[in-house]
């Protein structure tokens, strides 16, 4: 990640940790890596600001800043795009798998159960396990 | 050939491939090659767009030179024609050259259409990722446990990746606790594998169509065929890393689909619904055989002259 990214991650991290908003000076302060230029951190929260993840507001003659959103919504954000269980992939992205829900869920839980005690019992073995399976049919999706 | 027939000939190849999707879709081989089936789907798509289009714009051309110039021919010296102010032909009456202005606006409507969707589906795709990327800066960390991936700290179970030229692999700390170690390498290989081989460029034209006619049946299951096909072939790639079991990536399959699930059966759900996930489970634990080469040979010839036949009909006079 580049320096500019590392810079406003830090300074998203001293926002997010208090309820009120900051001055630039406030947030120099807050920020582990102390020899900072006044203008750089300056510049920083003003383009965090510009990318809407920082609100500022006029104080007097100083700019004082606050997270646009908390943490854990934003962390919300990115999760609800992975976990989306529409069934409907965004084309944005790809999931590994998306959960099931219902009698598919209640079969797969089963099968991984079978799965497990195998290991237990005998290594890597390989042994029919599909003879129990119900054969293959569509019918639409379990709500 | 006359106009009428190359718009015969071309409104069959769109019948024609329509009821290829539906044989596709019923069929059991997409699974033992799924490859050479996303080829198939690719050229069906292709075809039965190009040869929809082409059909209409070749009733709309109508005589207009099509003996001489093909109906891409036809239609320059329409537009040559109507440049110059001849809107009207003498010796065709007036309600077929109304008929034939409403087809070929039609046709190029069409066009318009499944091109604005394919564009409007890139651009949302590209903006979607681009905000994830804003995102996971400020977020995500990278965890030894997971070499190569972002790490989010949320307890559910979510791993994806985003595509592009700066790709991402993205996992959630819930992730790293439901899953073994080899479970995890199993997740990351098939997550790259969908990176390396760049298929959400195979599959964004059945999302934007799917967008652009979301009632239509035979679109909606080629779009979950091609994606169930897509996965089938990052598993298989992911295999190919040294150390993979296939045992390894179904109990990761396994953990991930059923993590979170509420174990309640509806009432009247009787009838286990063969799933993606089930499907995918199946696959890696009981491989059906590949198509042999010739087969897949044959099948990738058949696709090139599906994709090629609208074209040639639409240019050969």
């Amino acid at each position: 990640m580049n320096r500019l990214g590392d810079l406003e991650r830090a300074i998203m991290e001293v926002l997010w940790l208090t309820e009120t908003s900051l001055t630039v000076r406030q947030v120099s302060n807050g920020l582990t890596q102390r020899n900072l230029a006044h203008t750089t951190v300056m510049t920083v929260l003003d383009r965090l600001a510009k990318k809407g993840f920082a609100r500022r507001e006029r104080d007097g003659r100083a700019w004082r800043y606050r997270p646009a959103e908390t943490r854990e919504a934003y962390v919300a954000e990115l999760m609800l795009t992975a976990l989306e269980q529409t069934g409907d992939r965004d084309a944005a992205l790809a999931r590994f798998a998306q959960s099931v829900s219902g009698a598919e869920a209640v079969v797969l839980r089963e099968a991984l159960a079978r799965l497990e005690r195998e290991q237990l019992a005998e290594g890597d073995s390989e042994i029919a396990l599909w003879g129990e399976w119900p054969s293959r049919h569509y019918s639409p999706r379990s709500p | 050939m006359g106009g009428m027939a190359v718009a015969a000939l071309l409104a069959a190849v769109a019948v024609g491939s329509a009821q290829g999707a539906s044989a596709l879709l019923r069929a059991h081989w997409p699974r033992r090659s799924p490859a050479a089936a996303i080829l198939l789907w690719q050229a069906l798509g292709l075809a039965s767009g190009l040869a929809a289009v082409g059909a209409l714009l070749a009733v709309g051309v109508g005589g207009q030179g099509t003996r001489r110039a093909g109906v891409l021919g036809g239609l320059t010296m329409l537009a040559r024609r109507l440049a110059a102010g001849h809107w009207l032909d003498p010796n065709e009456p007036l309600a077929v050259t109304a008929v034939r202005a409403l087809t070929l606006a039609a046709g190029f409507a069409l066009l318009t259409v499944l091109w604005l969707v394919l564009v409007m589906a890139f651009a949302a795709a590209i903006g979607a990722r681009r905000r994830q990327r804003e995102l996971l800066a400020l977020l995500a960390h990278g965890d030894p446990k997971a070499p190569g991936a972002l790490v989010i700290d949320y307890p559910a179970a979510a791993a994806y990746c985003l595509p592009g030229i700066r790709s991402q692999i993205v996992v959630s700390a819930g992730t790293l606790d439901l899953l073994a170690p080899a479970e995890l390498a199993a997740v990351l290989a098939h997550e790259r594998a969908h990176l390396r081989a760049r298929h959400d460029l195979v599959l964004i034209p059945f999302t934007s169509l799917r967008r652009a006619f979301p009632r239509s049946r035979v679109i909606t299951q080629a779009y979950q065929n091609v994606a169930l096909l897509v996965e089938m072939m990052a598993d298989d790639r992911a295999l190919r890393v040294r150390g993979l079991v296939a045992r390894e990536l179904a109990t990761a399959l396994l953990r991930f689909g059923t993590a979170g699930t509420r174990c309640a059966v509806p009432a009247g759900a009787l009838a286990v619904a063969e799933g993606e996930l089930t499907a995918r489970v199946n696959r890696l634990l009981a491989p059906p055989p590949p198509l042999s080469r010739p087969v897949q040979a044959v099948i990738v010839l058949a696709a090139a002259v599906l994709a090629a036949a609208p074209v040639l009909l639409l240019i050969t006079p």
